[in-house]
């Protein structure tokens, strides 16, 4: 392509800008400040509150078993957890996937977690006891801990995952699903799926749901680096209503411009995880398309529809011609 | 828009700081660098007299009006329960000390600091011959000779200047005829022979006057004026060395006072005596400006900082530079796109390191976190609560900086003391949050994030103790304007991170 010339092929901000990659300022100024009003944060940044507008609004999300609010309740853990052999702990305001500790299986008292360490119910009490101190909160503000159902991936996925569930992020602006990409879980990332803490991005295709290369530390990846298996053509499940309730979470917390997280549970189909009311840049990465020419475009429409089928129609489209 | 309007309250907010800051430099003077310092010269009259007892006591002293090239910058009267006046009248000025009762020895001070200042006018000074001057004629011996002296010098002379000069020469002359040593006669010091020469040379009708100049030359104590002379040649009056006849004023005086009445007049007191001391010391132009910028009237530095007590001026230089660190912050972060710990922490320890100078500040720094962070990962393992655990932490920290200084101390290095003013709560947090990267993220980030803070805040240090942005936002505060102009359009910046463009380079390859 020479449409700009020769500068947008030597000026590195041109040529991102041609390829309408989509900035951090850009994002902040342009779409997250004018899109997600300050009093809508606290339904995305507190999980319990995601939560229960989730059920509220019929959208699947993981059970939640129980919730820790004060130190006291912390005895009480292990009678609380007794009927769940395996469980996720995570702070309610935690972002970047800290402060999450998944527990695969117990034996009298030990728990074992998906990393292959075993902590006692002190360590699972110490922990429980940061998070409720505001260690993994934003601010450090005092928070409450969630413990709620681990997700069994969907076997899918088994390839391309180390250690932790891969889950499918999407943003979707102005209710209408924009980008997507499977964030692959790898032994860097210690089982988390963020890819800035090393974990693949794998771009899937908005129109059909299958996966394309994939991205690991800002170099294209064909393969799993820790499992070998092959990213390309998985052809993700209930895409359609993939997108359906990405587009509804939208709705549900009136913010204009959200990441979605979702997993795909092998019995439960798909779950919604979180929201992100600033989802990050990488998918741009993961799927080496810039976000800015869907974006603009949908900014530029006057008229989103508010039939959900339709907006996810919309997306479609857009994907098609931009 | 609110881009648009961002950028008009940008426009404006630069003009307005830049126009005031012009206005200082051009108008009032103010320099814009730190490093000028101008000659400041005091001049001290010390009159001396022994006042009667019973007696109403008043003195006239003769002051200085405006003197042409230099700056008065402040003028002191030192006596004590003494009625002061001042009055002008056009050509001479007067201080008038005035009491009901005192006796035994006075001593009143006058104190003039003047700053040379080439641009600096005169005061206007009456042109014509309708200066008072006084009608002292010369004794009859005297006049004889005098006018045969006249006589000889006029044939000689063209107009009032060089007769007078010609004058001068003869009456000055190493082999002088007779009419000369008899006008040289009965004088006593140069004071009197300056009179001698005004008397005359109003005998052959020039308007001449005596003058009395203030020879700023520096640590001069006890001295007194140098008598000159003036005539005038119908247009201005010419300065003239009654000693040599040479027109003109010697470079570094100034004119004290004009006219032959005497410089003090003391009633009921005696033997009253005056003596002047002149001292030299260098000032930084900025207060110069600044005194010369008030005695303008100009309102604007009635509201400048130097206005404020010396002690909260001093905090206000610090406190000034740290929007330039914010600013910094902002460039850094948004344009650039480091990442740091905290937002504004490196500026809080780049502060740090104005107590510590910056070496030592960065070693300081590296030394504690190391410390600190070994500590905390022991502390981890005690599995202790987060906010008992930050404050273990900062006590650790602040023991730590207690052993360091003591240390360096009994080493000799006494730059490690200044350190105590680090701030520790600070440094707490950062380890505490070193630690916590390190363990979510690993050491490759927490060392890049806690390099990037120091990184920043080396910057930071750069820029603040810079002694030139220190004086532009002291003396120019609005300059400040024209930052946070600057700040605002960076708050609309929606271009890409210089970083960025590093973290998208796989876009760009393909």
């Amino acid at each position: 392509m020479r449409a700009g010339g020769w500068k947008d092929r030597i000026l590195p901000w041109r040529r991102l800008r041609t390829l309408g990659i989509l900035g951090m300022n850009e994002r902040n100024a342009d779409f997250v400040l004018p899109y997600n009003p300050r009093s809508l944060y606290q339904l995305v940044d507190d999980k319990r509150k995601t939560k229960a507008l989730a059920i509220e609004y019929g959208i699947p999300v993981p059970r939640l078993y129980a919730v820790v609010e004060i130190e006291h309740q912390i005895e009480d853990l292990p009678r609380l957890l007794a009927p769940h052999g395996e469980f996720v702990v995570k702070p309610a305001h935690g972002s970047g996937g800290e402060g999450i500790l998944v527990v695969e299986s117990r034996s009298d008292g030990r728990y074992r977690r998906t990393s292959g360490l075993v902590m006692t119910e002190e360590d699972l009490g110490h922990h429980i006891s940061n998070i409720l101190s505001g260690m993994y909160s934003l601010g450090g503000i005092p928070d409450c801990a969630l413990v709620e159902y681990r997700v069994n991936f969907d076997p899918l996925f088994a390839e391309v995952s180390y250690l932790g569930v891969p889950d499918i992020r999407i943003v979707v602006f102005r209710g209408v699903p924009v980008m997507a990409m499977i964030r692959a879980p790898t032994r860097l990332s210690d089982g988390k799926a963020n890819l800035h803490q090393g974990a693949v991005g794998v771009g899937v295709d908005m129109i059909t749901g299958r996966t394309y290369h994939g991205v690991w530390r800002e170099c294209r990846v064909e393969e799993h680096p820790d499992t070998g298996g092959e990213l390309a053509g998985i052809r993700i499940p209930h895409w359609d209503d993939i997108l359906t309730m990405a587009a509804r979470c939208n709705d549900m917390v009136g913010m204009g411009y959200i990441g979605v997280d979702i997993v795909l549970d092998r019995d439960l189909g798909p779950l919604m995880l979180e929201l992100n009311a600033r989802p990050g840049l990488s998918i741009q990465l993961a799927t080496r398309t810039g976000l800015l020419p869907r974006l603009r475009y949908l900014e530029g429409l006057r008229h989103i529809p508010l039939d959900v089928p339709e907006r996810v129609a919309l997306a479609k489209t857009v994907a098609r011609c931009c | 828009m609110s881009k648009l309007h961002v950028r008009l309250l940008a426009a404006l907010l630069t003009a307005v700081g830049l126009a005031l800051c012009y206005y200082k430099v051009e108008i009032l003077g103010l320099p814009l660098l730190p490093t000028e310092q101008a000659e400041v010269w005091t001049v001290e009259a010390r009159i001396e007299f022994k006042a009667r007892r019973d007696t109403a006591v008043k003195v006239q002293f003769a002051i200085p009006r405006a003197p042409r090239g230099y700056t008065v910058l402040d003028e002191n009267f030192v006596a004590s329960d003494y009625g002061l006046t001042t009055d002008d009248n056009g050509l001479r000025r007067q201080a008038r000390w005035a009491i009901r009762e005192t006796h035994g020895w006075q001593v009143l001070y006058y104190r003039i600091h003047l700053a040379k200042d080439p641009t600096a006018e005169a005061a206007p000074l009456p042109t014509g011959v309708d200066v008072p001057v006084d009608t002292q004629n010369l004794p009859e011996p005297l006049q004889a000779a005098a006018r045969g002296l006249l006589n000889e010098v006029r044939s000689k002379s063209a107009d009032d200047v060089t007769f007078a000069q010609a004058l001068l020469q003869r009456l000055n002359a190493a082999d002088p005829d007779s009419n000369v040593n008899l006008l040289r006669q009965d004088v006593s010091g140069p004071d009197e022979w300056a009179r001698r020469v005004v008397a005359i040379l109003r005998e052959a009708d020039v308007s001449a006057r005596p003058l009395y100049l203030a020879t700023l030359k520096d640590n001069a104590s006890r001295g007194s004026l140098t008598p000159w002379v003036e005539i005038f040649d119908g247009e201005s009056w010419i300065d003239l060395n009654p000693a040599t006849g040479e027109a003109g004023l010697p470079g570094d005086a100034i004119v004290w006072t004009v006219g032959s009445e005497p410089l003090l007049e003391i009633t009921g007191g005696k033997n009253g005596r005056v003596e002047y001391s002149v001292r030299r010391h260098s000032q930084e132009m900025t207060l110069i400006a600044e005194q010369r910028a008030r005695k303008m009237g100009s309102r604007i530095m009635e509201f400048s900082l130097f206005s404020l007590p010396v002690k909260t001026q001093n905090v206000y230089r610090v406190l000034l530079l740290v929007p330039i660190g914010a600013f910094l912050i902002v460039f850094l972060r948004n344009v650039v796109g480091l990442q740091t710990f905290g937002t504004f922490m490196p500026i809080l320890i780049a502060l740090a390191f104005r107590e510590t100078q910056l070496l030592w500040g960065v070693v300081m720094f590296c030394l504690l976190v190391a410390l600190g962070l070994l500590l905390r990962f022991y502390l981890e393992s005690l599995k202790l609560l987060l906010v008992p655990r930050l404050a273990a932490v900062l006590i650790i920290v602040i023991l730590l900086m207690a052993t360091v200084s003591v240390m360096t101390y009994k080493l000799g290095l006494d730059r490690g003391v200044s350190v105590a003013l680090f701030p520790m709560v600070i440094m707490a947090m950062t380890i505490e949050r070193m630690s916590m990267v390190w363990e979510e993220f690993g050491p490759a980030e927490a060392l890049k994030q806690g390099f990037g803070s120091l990184a920043v805040a080396v910057l930071g240090y750069l820029s603040m103790s810079s002694d030139y942005l220190g004086h532009l936002v002291f003396v120019f505060p609005e300059l400040l304007l024209v930052v946070l102009a600057f700040t605002l359009l960076l708050g609309r910046y929606t271009g890409y991170r210089l970083l960025e463009l590093w973290r998208f380079r796989g876009a760009l390859k393909g």
